[in-house]
């Protein structure tokens, strides 16, 4: 790609974003006003289900290939982006219970399905399978846009192994794609809202809850400056959607055992034809406080169809609502910070339109937290189109980059930065008592350099500037012994908020280490100082000091230790 | 990066006695770091990778950033506008419109009719920033000559309703090309070169778009037909409403204003048949100096003589072997006819000689009998004289014409032994009743 706009026989690069996921996959796009959108594909769907089915040696894609879980199971293919560049041992072939069953093929998995109009079944690939559904995906995206789709930036799980990565790009190529990049899932995700136009740059923590359909993944990522480092992850493999539909397959299940004394989940038909329309339930749930179940010849020619409201769902599945929560909790601690330190949940993909998650995360994280969900948050993004908007996003800014101008910057020469490890900051008086106020978070990558105006006192004349590191307490306050146990299910009114914050908390910081002080002479009431402070990579720091409007500066430098 | 942050908290004053060199203390040093891995996503991760890989810091990198950018904008200005202003067209007076040339005010001359609704805006953002009459105010110049500044202001209005525009581009003399003259084109090349600039500017009136190109010499047969039927049958938005004359808006003279305006349409049409007529001529002249046109017409016909040529000659050699064959056919069956003939003859010859020699072997046997006087001793009897004779007929009768000469040779043999005759005849008698030819008592005297 060396001569990418020289010669006029090599074709122009032209970038999407794709979101591949296990149970869907979303492709997305930078429209010309420089806005994030996702493509819908020729059915109409934006969320274009992760599964190819084939029959009579026809190929089937999306929804229409879901729907063929129920009929022709043995030939559907679905949950496979899992399997991509592992071996047999490795995987858990759980998901794939009800579809085309993983088998071994040499050194990676692959299915057996009669792909072609010949009865005997052919051996396909995890690979092949993954080109297949990018190469339908490309196809969607290239009707859609009119012009050929050549490259793309895809997310990945924050776990993909390099050899799954690999596979992927492999895979991509196959399907005539370009991989500019390979990003993960949640950095996709905080960027999507940090593309957005009115959005600024700040330093936050983010927690990223991205509760997927088979899998939910959790990261807290630090954003500094516009840069992000992922702190920590925690994965579950066997918490999503999947999980909350099988609470709604369940009730169906036992209501359905009660009038007609069988269990449809014994049939294979019966317990997909449930799976299939429990997911469809459950999604309406998120949406309205009631919603509908009817299934045709459910089991036994027997036709059969229900309500269920959200109250009761919630009530079935505060177990699972207790392990997102749980998860969220588990990562906080291990990137060693206090929920009080996170900024922002983001919360993505389709299982966080469930409105209860996202109340009980409102719920555990302070009042200042931002949880970007759609029931918390009107202005929040669509969980489920989140990466896909990130990575189109990363696509428009890398389409122009040379093949090795975008390795370049992605080698760990580049990528691996030491990061403060204590935030920088600045002394200020409230009232009597001398406080701090930090400038450069911790987790900020280096070299960094920050700006910020500070007050001068109201009757102006000299001023300290102290530069310090700083250390966060949290202050526990406890009004009130402990209260009451928690309530039993039966209470329909299931409120939460008071009974179980009892004590408060807050965030307090504390000089730890002061590191310079500088003097500023002479300035006017009701003026202001600004200070400028850059912290080299080997920890040297520069600061700078001067009066808003003044002309000369107080100027010092700290020599690096390393 | 660089944004700056106002944060609403006080800082402490200096306490007394505070001082430091330069007003700077050092107190401490930072924790170590912590090694990390960033994620390589994100416009602030690209320009943090900018500036490490080349090795900039924030402020540097920031300068030639901006550099960058800076000399992007001058790049356009430059290719915008570059074009000085004439000072004639300084002083034009903008109720005079009609007469002014518009891109030339805007600087847009060597666009014309090319130049994109954008590069107007631009244009006329340009050129307002440089003669708006408050401008020249301030840069001291007070008689207030904002003559220029009108007719940039009517030029972009104009340019920028498309109608208008149109009605102006079909007017335009600046993007007019002179069709060439005859003595102009001196050689082939010239050809190709004044007309193609020629039907390259008029295709711009064309509702037809692409326009098919005149092409060089080595222009296919097809591609040069096409383009002058293209030209023939030209679809052209090409307007003169332009030149109307002005028509008096005041309510008085209505009848006036009607008359204006019939004689506006009536010139307008004249005007267009008169374009079409002026272009049709045009084709044809170039038509007829096209040096690929009449290559074409030479190859035609020759490649037509070539092929009557051929199919003459095919006729005559198809005649003459039409003619070979029938005279091979005649001499054929003359040779037949006479062969056949001296056949017959031959057959007829030996029939003739085989009855002689029937008709001699018949006297032999005749003669005989009669040597041996009928087989009596002395006189024969009548009798016997008439068995003896009728048995011989009955033989000869009965015999054929081979054994009629064997038994001929063996009877001259015989001679006038009496008794060998006899035998002779008995056998043969013998012989022929053996055959089933006679019946047995038949033959009454040879038993």
């Amino acid at each position: 790609m060396g001569d990418a706009n020289g010669a006029s026989t090599e074709v122009e690069r032209f970038a999407i974003g794709i979101s591949f996921g296990n149970s869907s996959s979303s492709i997305a796009r930078i429209s010309p006003e420089g806005k994030a959108e996702v493509i819908a594909n020729e059915e109409g769907d934006r969320q274009i289900p992760s599964v190819l089915s084939y029959i009579d040696g026809e190929e089937y894609h999306g929804t229409q290939a879901k729907a063929q879980l129920i009929r022709n199971s043995s030939n559907t293919i679905a949950y496979f982006r899992d399997y991509l560049g592992k071996d047999i041992k490795s995987i858990d072939p759980t998901p794939c219970h009800q579809s085309a069953h993983p088998q071994q093929s040499g050194s990676t998995v692959a299915f057996s399905v009669r792909d072609s109009a010949s009865e005997t079944p052919s051996t396909v690939t995890v690979s092949e399978v993954t080109t297949r559904h990018l190469r339908r995906l490309k196809q969607s995206a290239t009707d859609f846009l009119g012009k050929e789709v050549n490259a793309a930036v895809i997310t990945v799980p924050t776990d993909f192994t390099d050899a799954q990565r690999e596979a992927l790009t492999a895979a991509a190529k196959e399907a005539g794609l370009e991989v500019l990049q390979l990003i993960s899932e949640p950095v996709a995700a905080v960027m999507a809202y940090d593309a957005r136009p009115e959005a600024t740059v700040t330093d936050k923590l983010v927690v990223v809850a991205d509760l997927g359909g088979t899998r939910s993944d959790v990261a807290v990522i630090a954003s500094r400056g516009g840069m992000y480092t992922v702190l920590a992850t925690a994965h579950d493999y066997e918490l999503g959607g999947a999980s909350l539909d099988q609470i709604i397959i369940d009730h169906f299940a036992k209501e359905f055992i009660k009038k007609h004394k069988t269990d449809p989940r014994e049939d294979a038909r019966g317990l997909a034809k449930l799976k299939l329309e429990g997911e469809a339930t459950r999604k309406a749930l998120s949406l309205g406080t009631n919603a509908q179940l009817s299934i045709e010849s459910l089991v036994d020619g027997i036709d059969y169809g229900s309500t269920i409201n959200r109250t009761r769902f919630e009530l079935l599945s505060g177990k699972v609502f207790s392990q997102f929560t749980g998860l969220i909790e588990q990562v906080v601690k291990k990137a060693e910070l206090d929920l009080l330190d996170i900024d922002e949940v983001i919360f993505s993909g389709g299982a966080s339109h469930t409105p209860k998650i996202a109340q009980l995360a409102r719920n555990l994280f302070s009042e200042k937290t931002t949880i970007l969900a759609p029931s918390t948050e009107v202005t929040s993004i669509n969980p489920s189109e989140l990466s896909a908007r990130g990575a189109a996003f990363q696509a428009s800014l890398v389409q122009e980059f040379d093949a090795e101008d975008v390795e370049q910057s992605i080698h760990p020469m580049v990528t691996v930065t030491p990061h403060l490890s204590k935030p920088i900051g600045v002394e200020f008086s409230s009232g009597t008592d001398t406080n701090f106020q930090p400038l450069l978070g911790a987790q900020t990558a280096l070299p960094a350099r920050r700006i910020a105006q500070y007050l001068a006192p109201k009757e102006g004349g000299d001023v300290l500037v102290r530069i310090a590191e700083g250390v966060r307490e949290i202050k526990v306050t406890k009004p009130e012994p402990k209260a009451k146990e928690e309530k039993d299910e039966e209470d329909s009114d299931f409120d939460d908020s008071d009974d179980e914050e009892e004590e408060t908390r807050e965030v307090i910081w504390k000089v730890e280490n002061p590191v310079a002080e500088l003097a500023v002479k002479g300035v006017k009431p009701g003026g202001k100082v600004e200070v400028m402070v850059h912290v080299n990579p080997d920890l040297g720091l520069q600061i700078a000091v001067r009066e808003v409007g003044g002309q000369t500066a107080v100027r010092g430098a700290i020599n690096g230790s390393a | 990066m660089a944004s700056v942050k106002a944060v609403n908290v006080q800082l402490p004053s200096l306490p007394s006695g505070w001082s430091a060199d330069k007003d700077f203390k050092p107190v401490g040093t930072l924790s170590p770091a912590i090694k990390r891995n960033l994620e390589p996503v994100g416009p602030h991760f690209l320009a943090h990778a900018r500036r490490k890989r080349h090795n900039r810091t924030f402020s540097e990198d920031e300068r030639i950033e901006a550099q960058q950018n800076v000399k992007k904008t001058e790049a356009e200005d430059d290719n915008e506008i570059s074009e000085d202003e004439d000072p004639v067209m300084m002083t034009r007076e903008a109720k005079d419109w009609k007469g002014q040339d518009h891109y030339a005010v805007l600087g847009l001359s060597k666009y014309r009719w090319r130049a994109t609704p954008e590069q107007i805006r631009r244009a006329h953002r340009k050129k307002v920033l440089r003669h708006h009459p408050d401008k020249k105010a301030a840069m001291g110049q007070t008689d207030e000559d904002d003559r220029f500044f009108k007719c940039i202001q009517k030029a972009t209005e104009l340019l920028l309703d498309p109608v208008r525009r149109r009605q102006f581009d079909s007017v335009d003399e600046g993007a007019e090309v002179e069709p060439p003259s005859k003595s102009q084109i001196k050689k082939p090349s010239h050809f190709y070169k004044l007309w193609g600039a020629f039907f390259e500017a008029e295709a711009r009136f064309s509702n037809k778009q692409p326009v098919p190109k005149l092409g060089d010499d080595n222009t296919p047969e097809a591609e040069v037909r096409a383009f002058y039927d293209f030209w023939y049958n030209f679809d052209s938005w090409r307007t003169f409403e332009y030149l109307n004359e002005d028509v008096p808006d005041d309510g008085e003279s209505r009848d006036q204003k009607r008359h204006i305006e019939k004689k506006n349409a009536n010139a307008c049409r004249k005007r267009k048949t008169e374009d079409i007529v002026r272009l049709r001529s045009l084709i044809d002249q170039a038509a007829e100096q096209d040096e690929r046109i009449k290559r074409f017409k030479q190859q035609a016909r020759a490649g037509k003589d070539a092929k009557r040529k051929a199919k003459e000659e095919e006729a005559k050699r198809l005649q003459e072997e039409k003619e070979r064959k029938k005279a091979e056919a005649e001499k054929a069956a003359k040779e037949a006819e006479e062969a056949a003939k001296a056949e017959r003859e031959k057959n007829k010859k030996a029939k003739e000689a085989a009855k002689n020699a029937a008709k001699k072997n018949k006297r032999v046997l005749k003669s005989s009998v009669k040597d041996v006087n009928y087989f009596a001793d002395g006189e024969a009897s009548a009798a016997q004289v008439d068995s003896v004779l009728g048995d011989v007929e009955l033989i000869q009768s009965k015999i054929d014409v081979d054994e009629l000469a064997a038994l001929a040779e063996r009877l001259t043999l015989a001679g006038k032994d009496s008794n060998a005759v006899k035998t002779a005849y008995t056998e043969e008698a013998k012989r022929l009743a053996g055959a089933g030819k006679i019946k047995e008592g038949d033959a009454k005297f040879f038993v």
